[in-house]
């Protein structure tokens, strides 16, 4: 055990066992991807389009989509997310056994969209941390498959081994926290409601 | 060939009724919001219009009254629309519910109650439809603003409440005090 709390105190100085051992876990992770589909619209449909057999997701081990989020650690959420939703959403999140990880699909779930409306959630990072972005009304497969290459190559920097032996493990909620985004903040919008109090005289046509 | 004016015409007979024909042609009658009802009901029983295609209503803030009522009947043996428009107050807007005419104006009226606040009396389940029960806005008045009055509020508290929830720590893999 000593030389647990050695790479513990000295994170700089992991040995090559821990390392190699690193490396062997995220090789694991990253190519069996399980992804939760939480598909809320017609983002939806291009993510069944990517996991059936044409694009074939199955390449990259990621094709085993479960619907029960104690199955799953990628959480995929396509489409637009609303404020009514965002509570079941995450729920579902919690709910998923750590280590997990968040693709946001499409501009909807990544900003809110073309719905700047009270009902929308102006991107999920609101809510969740999310890992990958994916730009597109909606995105085709081609781009979710990229976006799924993309999360695999930062699963292959992640030192699982470094985390388990410095205590910092999988407290539900606590290191996803420092990634989620204030509401609005960053998004430099005049926020129509600041610009019109609720009672006040709103211009007509013509005016 | 009578026109659907003429048709309805005697069906209304004693009622304080303004008809004219909007845009597209379909026959629109301004009535009174305390003859609303009436109206609605001798259109359905004299002059066979059986179908409530929708309720809503229109703001026309800031002019004063305020809200329209709208109500669209179809009459499926002639094939026929009719509109009814009803000017409300915006203080303490209600009319008379049409359920007990139309069982289906149920869910219209819900809807117009959840978005544009107005009441409709005698309606058995007048909630709200489409945003959270505790949503304290009416969202297509016009002095709403669109993206919203603290849209994360609701959502805030539900977290806060959740994460203020005792964990039990005897579970094996609660997450233990630091």
């Amino acid at each position: 055990m000593g030389s647990l709390i050695e790479t513990q105190a000295q994170p700089a100085q992991e040995g090559y066992l821990w390392t190699r051992l690193d490396e062997l876990v995220n090789w694991g992770r990253k190519n069996s991807l399980w992804p939760m589909p939480l598909g809320l619209s017609c983002c939806g449909i291009e993510m069944m389009a990517m996991i059936g057999p044409k694009f074939d997701l199955a390449r990259f081990g990621a094709e085993a989509a479960r619907f029960s989020p104690r199955q799953a650690d990628l959480m995929i959420v396509a489409g637009t997310l609303t404020w009514k939703m965002a509570e079941a959403a995450r729920t579902i999140y919690d709910q998923m056994p750590d280590p997990k990880w968040v693709i946001a699909m499409g501009v909807c779930s990544s900003t809110g969209g073309m719905y700047d409306s009270y009902s929308v959630v102006q991107g999920i990072d609101m809510i969740l941390p999310v890992d990958v972005y994916v730009p597109g009304c909606p995105p085709r497969p081609d781009a979710v498959i990229d976006a799924i290459l993309k999360l695999q190559r930062k699963i292959e920097r992640e030192r699982p081994f470094a985390q388990l032996l410095s205590g910092d493990n999988f407290d539900e909620g606590k290191g996803s926290e420092t990634f989620v985004r204030a509401p609005n903040q960053g998004v430099p919008t005049t926020r129509s409601h600041e610009r019109l109090a609720p009672g006040s005289q709103v211009p007509t046509e013509g005016a | 060939m009578s026109t659907t004016a003429e048709r309805v015409q005697p069906a209304l007979a004693g009622l304080a009724v303004q008809s004219s024909t909007s845009r597209e042609g379909t026959l629109t009658l301004e009535v009174p919001a305390a003859a609303a009802w009436e109206t609605i009901r001798r259109l359905k029983e004299t002059a066979g219009f059986d179908t409530n295609t929708f309720v809503t209503a229109v703001d026309r803030f800031p002019a004063e009254p305020r809200f329209e009522v709208v109500w669209q009947f179809l009459s499926s043996a002639n094939a026929e629309r009719v509109r009814v428009r009803a000017r409300i107050g915006g203080t303490d807007p209600r009319v008379r519910t049409i359920t007990d005419l139309f069982p289906g104006a149920a869910y219209s009226e819900r809807e117009c109650w959840d978005m544009f606040g107005i009441r409709f009396d005698g309606h058995a389940g007048l909630k709200r439809l489409l945003m959270p029960q505790a949503y304290e806005h009416f969202p297509l008045r016009k002095d709403f603003p669109h993206q919203g009055i603290e849209p994360d509020r609701l959502y805030r508290e539900w977290d806060r409440v959740r994460r203020e929830r005792p964990v039990n720590r005897d579970l094996p893999h609660a997450p233990q005090e630091s």
